[in-house]
């Protein structure tokens, strides 16, 4: 494989992992059962905050602990909102999307477009001399191994683990899972928190470490292509980080047509992710594929609907009732 | 007896009436903190914000002609809100009633009296369609409004700048900004100097009557709410959700795209970048502030367009970026969504522990009718 192919393949994994730890954090909180709509705003918030963090401080640590505590708070007022006060949790989180925003566009306003702390490279000894793998995976920094890591844990813990069966019992059948003794509201109200402070990580990210600096509106839209991700990956750690992916091979080849084509207008191939994200929720809400999948020889059916179809938490966004 | 319900009613009178005041009062507290960390002065921020609405009759006017699409979007979020559904999509579709309206100036050359209500037309067309879209994406393919709407604003915005880059570019060429100036009769008449149209004021006066007359005295009005409150019930009554839905979003996508008619038509004069500038989200905040209080939505519009239009002074004045404006809002919101009803936030502590017995669907019953 030639050395550009693999650049470009390397750079791919960077810039889609802010993307994988933010579609993990909304799985977990989304798995328990309350949706975080607040993402795009999210997202922008903890990306202004992680890097004036960072800039003023010095410290990357600094940075990616104020952007995550940023996200966890945003979480939290969903969850405080949804959980305590029975409002639409869609409600509140498109208002702080909003909010996110505009805040993000006021309090970073003396600290657009400065320098700022980078996160350094990593390699990893061996690993990285491995043909191919080796400078796509192991030649990349801490947050993209956070993020596969982050990927593998959430994938283990939410189906493999104990507590995570507890977890998805809370966003499946909560009344069930209420009168076997399991804290319904108290696990919502946590994961709820920690998927947002990952998510608010993965907004520092973008800040720290993929694109540095910050400007008005840096991620905007990211955080909507995150929580359709969350939708195409079924509500799985795997298969979201896979969606992640595809959207960051997407927005390169755009970049590469763009040069291949340049008579082709450039604003036409803005409009790829946005047209690729209602092709793929029209491919896995079911209504549409279901008919296909009934005209499929039998042998495919159990395949082609694994492969395309996928199933929300049965409670997600409903409220638990208990005595 | 008697005695306690009344001191109970007192109570509550008095608790409705301060308690509305609290979310404007938090909005307040937290942008005059927001002002004090940048060192500005509160009182000379909000003064500015206050002459910037009011300061000058232009100003006025330009609070008017903001008002006027923010009310029509609010008026036709009224509707699909009324039918459950999360129009997140208006935003492309003010966009699109705005690219219909350019493309009628743009290729016709007629008399006023036809040109403008044909623009008109083509305007409320252009955003039908694109609520038109985002409600067979709904029904027909299964795809959240929010998620369809979302994408269908970012290719609304993205057919913008290609259309004013490439095929509606101006011949001096080169600029991403805006198309040609329209002709003279290609536009709305302006009241004075002003950019403000009385006409585009009688217009959305006639669809706000419009929507509370559909809401309030209609059959329509009623199947929206049956739907909204409870779509299988509705379902086994005979009202088809998907024909309903679809209605609910191609009425309010028409007053969406008469607003950006407006936009183009008074306000600005040709199809520009950020033809909307976000009046599509505002007016969801507008009607989730208003709560269905039909008659407050035109108050609390208003109230928006001036805090935004004065938020532009302060910026121009102070430094201080426009947002600022967005963040009132937004907090004020998010208030009255949090503890917007005293009876409610009292009740909570009951309902809870009442709501074993009461009669939500259960969580496996929530599922669409059709697959039951």
């Amino acid at each position: 494989m030639d050395s550009q192919l693999i650049a470009i393949l390397a750079s791919i994994m960077l810039q889609a992992s802010p993307l994988i730890i933010a579609v993990c954090g909304e799985t977990l909180s989304e798995r328990a059962g309350v949706v975080n709509l607040s993402l795009d705003g999210t997202m922008l918030f903890s990306a202004m905050t992680g890097f004036v963090a960072g800039y003023l401080s010095g410290s990357l640590i600094v940075g990616f602990a104020a952007g995550a505590a940023v996200g966890a708070f945003f979480a939290l007022i969903v969850a405080f909102g949804h959980l305590a006060l029975r409002q639409s949790a869609v409600a509140v989180g498109f208002v702080l999307t909003l909010l996110g925003d505009s805040l993000s566009a006021f309090l970073g306003q003396d600290f657009t477009r400065l320098p700022g702390p980078k996160v350094p490279k990593l390699p990893i000894p061996i690993l990285k001399d491995i043909p191919i793998v080796g400078p796509i995976f192991f030649n990349q920094d801490a947050m993209v191994y956070f993020a596969l890591l982050l990927m593998a844990f959430c994938y283990w813990y939410i189906f493999k683990s104990r507590p995570g069966l507890e977890l998805r019992s809370a966003g499946e059948r909560p009344e069930a899972a209420f009168a076997r003794g399991v804290p319904v509201r108290r696990l919502r109200y946590v994961y709820t928190v920690i998927g947002g402070a990952l998510v608010g990580i993965a907004g520092a990210a973008y800040s720290l470490d993929v694109k540095i600096g910050w400007s008005e509106g840096a991620t905007r839209g990211l955080g909507w292509i995150a929580l359709a991700i969350v939708i195409f990956g079924g509500w799985s750690p795997l298969r979201g980080a896979l969606g992640a992916l595809m959207f960051g091979a997407t927005k390169a080849l755009a970049t590469v047509l763009q040069r291949t084509f340049p008579e082709v207008s450039v604003v036409a191939f803005n409009a790829l992710p946005w047209g690729l994200m209602i092709l793929v929720l029209l491919a896995v809400s079911g209504k549409f594929t279901g008919r296909l999948i009934a005209n499929a020889p039998p042998r495919l059916k159990r395949p082609l609907r694994q492969l395309l179809q996928v199933v929300p938490p049965a409670a997600l966004g409903v409220e638990l009732k208990e005595g | 007896m008697r005695h306690l319900a009344a001191r109970l009613r007192a109570e509550q009178n008095w608790l409705n009436v301060i308690w509305p005041s609290l979310p404007i009062i938090a909005a307040v507290l937290f942008t005059t903190i927001l002002l004090l960390l940048f060192g500005a002065s509160p009182i000379e921020s909000f003064a500015a914000m206050w002459q910037g609405a009011f300061g000058t009759s232009d100003h006025f006017f330009a609070v008017m002609a903001f008002w006027v699409p923010l009310l029509l979007a609010a008026a036709g979020l009224l509707i699909t809100f009324q039918a459950g559904l999360w129009n997140i999509g208006i935003e492309g579709q003010i966009i699109m009633g705005a690219i219909g309206a350019s493309w009628v100036a743009l290729s016709l050359h007629l008399p006023a009296y036809i040109q403008v209500p044909l623009e008109i037309l083509a305007a409320m067309a252009g955003g039908a369609l694109w609520a038109g879209i985002a409600a067979l994406l709904k029904t027909r393919g299964g795809v959240h409004e929010i998620f369809g709407g979302l994408a269908l604003n970012n290719l609304a915005i993205i057919l913008t700048n290609y259309l004013i880059s490439g095929p509606w570019q101006p011949p001096e060429g080169g600029s991403f900004r805006g198309t040609v100036p329209f002709e003279k009769d290609a536009l709305l008449p302006l009241l004075g100097s002003t950019r403000f149209s009385p006409i585009s004021l009688i217009l959305a006066g006639i669809a706000f009557a419009a929507v509370i007359l559909a809401l309030r005295n209609s059959t329509w009005g009623l199947k929206l709410k049956a739907l909204g409150r409870n779509p299988r019930s509705a379902f086994l009554l005979g009202v088809s959700s998907n024909r309903e839905a679809l209605m609910a979003m191609l009425f309010c996508g028409a007053l969406a795209g008469m607003g950006g008619a407006v936009r183009v038509l008074s306000w600005f004069d040709s199809l520009r970048q950020s033809i909307s500038g976000g009046i599509g989200y505002l007016a969801l905040l507008v009607v989730m502030l208003a709560a269905f209080r039909l008659l407050w939505v035109p108050l609390v519009a208003f109230f928006f367009a001036a805090v935004l239009n004065g938020s532009i002074t302060l910026q121009l004045r102070t430094q201080l970026h426009s947002s600022l404006g967005d963040i009132l809002t937004g907090v004020m919101v998010l208030f009255v969504l949090l503890f917007g009803d005293p009876l409610r936030m009292r009740g909570l502590r009951k309902a809870r522990k009442a709501s074993l017995s009461a009669d939500r669907p259960k969580a496996d019953e929530a599922t669409s009718p059709e697959e039951s």
